[in-house]
């Protein structure tokens, strides 16, 4: 029943901001929050610091070609690293919202719901480079691993990053829809993770796997994460020992893209303000 | 647009929402007007909150005329949203933000936003502002709760149960808190189980029982309770004596002179807004 008469008055309305100012200044809001949230912070950067330290006193092995384990291994929890700050920080996080009626609020002001998304980009963001630096200043101190030594590596280093966040954190959106309650939401979120570490080259070497789960993990990006940042932090001539004989890099790009599509077309289609109508 | 719709806030024509089989809100009709503290009271489960949630936009109706701002809520834009001004049921929970960032930060989703720290200071917040939301007082969430409903000076305020588990100090100061909102001439609907708040604060109240308006009038006059039977209560020298009347300034007067002056423990009584309401809703659920 919106009838013409209504839109003189919307637009005589006054100015606000637009939706990337207010989605900036909900993305520090939402920092701000995260840092002072201990459980939230022990989860996303001590977490992965402690299982490294462990894993990294406990595994002594190679991982072939000259590489040792921890250094594999390392790598792998860097793309780990970007898998807990989008996907399972977001699919944890906005159930608890939905649950506690924040997002009912939210959707009750005149904020453009892309504010929204934006602050839990911009957040996302934030938090994956302060994880990706806490892991690699520990694997470069204790591990011996090296930074890279050519700016096409550094290059494919922000690539492979990128795409591997913006996947996991639309992934992360989408995923948060399954859950009914905020509580529910930590018990579905984090097996999935951990499978997904175990069977995608992060705690055992991907070709030593059994070759039906190596296809189930290439189905999924974080495979893709951890081979991208593989050809960034080993060695060249490690290429051999992958799967394919080479780093497949192309590959990478397009499972990325293709997943960074699919997780937006499904924020889109499955995203809920509220627990119901 | 005729006059008499220009001047109403909400105006809702045989509103219909059904769950599943479940019907909530059966043909409710609902005027509120411009500038009014309308109050709508009813038992839990009678449709309060839904017809309260589809007036917000929070649900879609199955069915009647809804005019909200001149504005169907089923299509609500946010130049509308920066209208109206909402306090949930539920308390919003920001834990570890602070009073004041919290504030500050809605006042910039709305064009003409009020001064948040003049706002914090209305909500009585301002020694509050600097602690974090979680650490707040119950009384203290729903005072920031009625800030951020507020931030963006809405012409039309929902407060939907807004002081349940006040203190009755809490509770007086946020009377005086809506009040001046009303006094600037803020619509205000408000929903609520307290029959003194109700008519403490309302210009009408309207009584919801099986998803219908089965009342509307101002407190003093709900259910004819000007005109009701008035009961005079006195000790006489047997012991507490009452009588009810039609004519109490008579019956009273006879005492008086009974008792040559002085009639001891006097009291002279109308039946309450509660009472009203609870023979209302008895009587709606026999039917």
């Amino acid at each position: 029943m919106t009838t013409v008469a209504d839109r003189p008055a919307a637009r005589s309305a006054g100015r606000r901001p637009g939706a990337l100012t207010i989605g900036l200044s909900r993305g520090a809001l939402e920092l701000k929050q995260f840092v002072r949230t201990r459980a939230y912070l022990v989860f996303t950067l001590l977490f992965p610091v402690l299982i490294v330290l462990i894993f990294g006193a406990a595994f002594h092995g190679s991982a072939g070609g000259g590489v040792s384990y921890t250094q594999y291994f390392v790598t792998g929890m860097i793309a780990s690293g970007l898998l807990a700050t989008g996907f399972q920080n977001l699919a944890i996080q906005i159930p608890i919202e939905r649950d506690r009626g924040v997002l009912k609020r939210l959707v009750g002001t005149p904020m453009p719901r892309s504010a929204y998304f934006i602050g839990k980009i911009v957040m996302v963001l934030v938090m994956s480079v302060v994880s990706t630096v806490i892991l690699l200043a520990l694997a470069v101190a204790l591990y011996g691993l090296r930074l890279p030594d050519t700016g096409t590596k550094w290059f494919t280093l922000v690539w492979v990053g990128l795409l591997g966040v913006i996947a996991c954190t639309l992934l992360g959106i989408a995923y948060s829809s399954l859950a009914r309650t905020g509580r529910a939401a930590p018990s579905m979120t984090t097996p999935v993770a951990l499978v997904l570490q175990f069977i995608s080259g992060v705690f055992f070497v991907y070709t030593s796997l059994p070759g039906w789960m190596q296809q189930i993990a290439a189905l999924f990006p974080l495979k893709w994460m951890t081979q991208g940042l593989r050809s960034v932090f080993l060695p060249d001539a490690y290429a051999q020992h992958e799967v394919a004989h080479s780093w497949e890099l192309g590959k990478v790009a397009v499972v990325l893209g293709a997943w960074c599509v699919a997780g937006l077309i499904l924020c889109l289609l499955t995203f809920r303000w509220t627990e119901k109508d | 647009m005729d006059a008499v719709t220009e001047n109403l806030a909400i105006e809702v024509r045989g509103l219909r929402k059904a769950y599943g089989t479940t019907v909530a809100v059966d043909g409710l009709d609902l005027a509120v007007r411009r500038g009014e503290v309308f109050a709508l009271l009813g038992p839990n489960g009678a449709g309060k909150t839904t017809t309260v949630e589809i007036l917000e936009g929070f649900r879609r109706a199955d069915g009647g005329e809804i005019r909200v701002l001149d504005t169907d809520p089923r299509a609500v834009t946010p130049a509308w949203r920066a209208r109206v001004g909402i306090v949930l049921q539920s308390t919003g929970e920001f834990e570890e933000l602070t009073v004041a960032e919290v504030v500050h930060h809605f006042a910039t989703y709305y064009p003409d936003a009020d001064d948040p720290d003049k706002v914090i200071e209305r909500v009585g917040l301002t020694e509050k502002r600097d602690a974090r939301a979680e650490k707040l007082s119950g009384g203290q969430k729903r005072r920031l709760d009625v800030a951020l409903g507020i931030i963006g000076r809405p012409e039309l305020l929902f407060l939907d149960e807004p002081t349940t588990g006040f203190d009755p100090e809490a509770r007086r100061q946020f009377w005086e808190l809506i009040r001046d909102l009303a006094a600037a001439g803020t619509t205000i609907l408000l929903t609520t189980h307290y029959l003194d708040e109700a008519e403490a604060l309302a210009d009408r109240v309207g009584v919801i029982a099986g998803g219908r308006m089965v009342a509307v009038a101002a407190p003093a006059d709900l259910g004819d309770r000007r005109n009701a039977m008035a009961t005079v209560r006195w000790q006489g020298p047997d012991g507490p004596r009452s009588e009810r009347t039609h004519t109490p300034t008579a019956v009273v007067a006879a005492l008086a002179e009974r008792f040559g002056g002085e009639v001891p423990g006097l009291t002279v009584s109308r039946p309450t807004l509660e009472d009203i309401y609870l023979s209302m809703i008895s009587k709606e659920e026999a039917e």
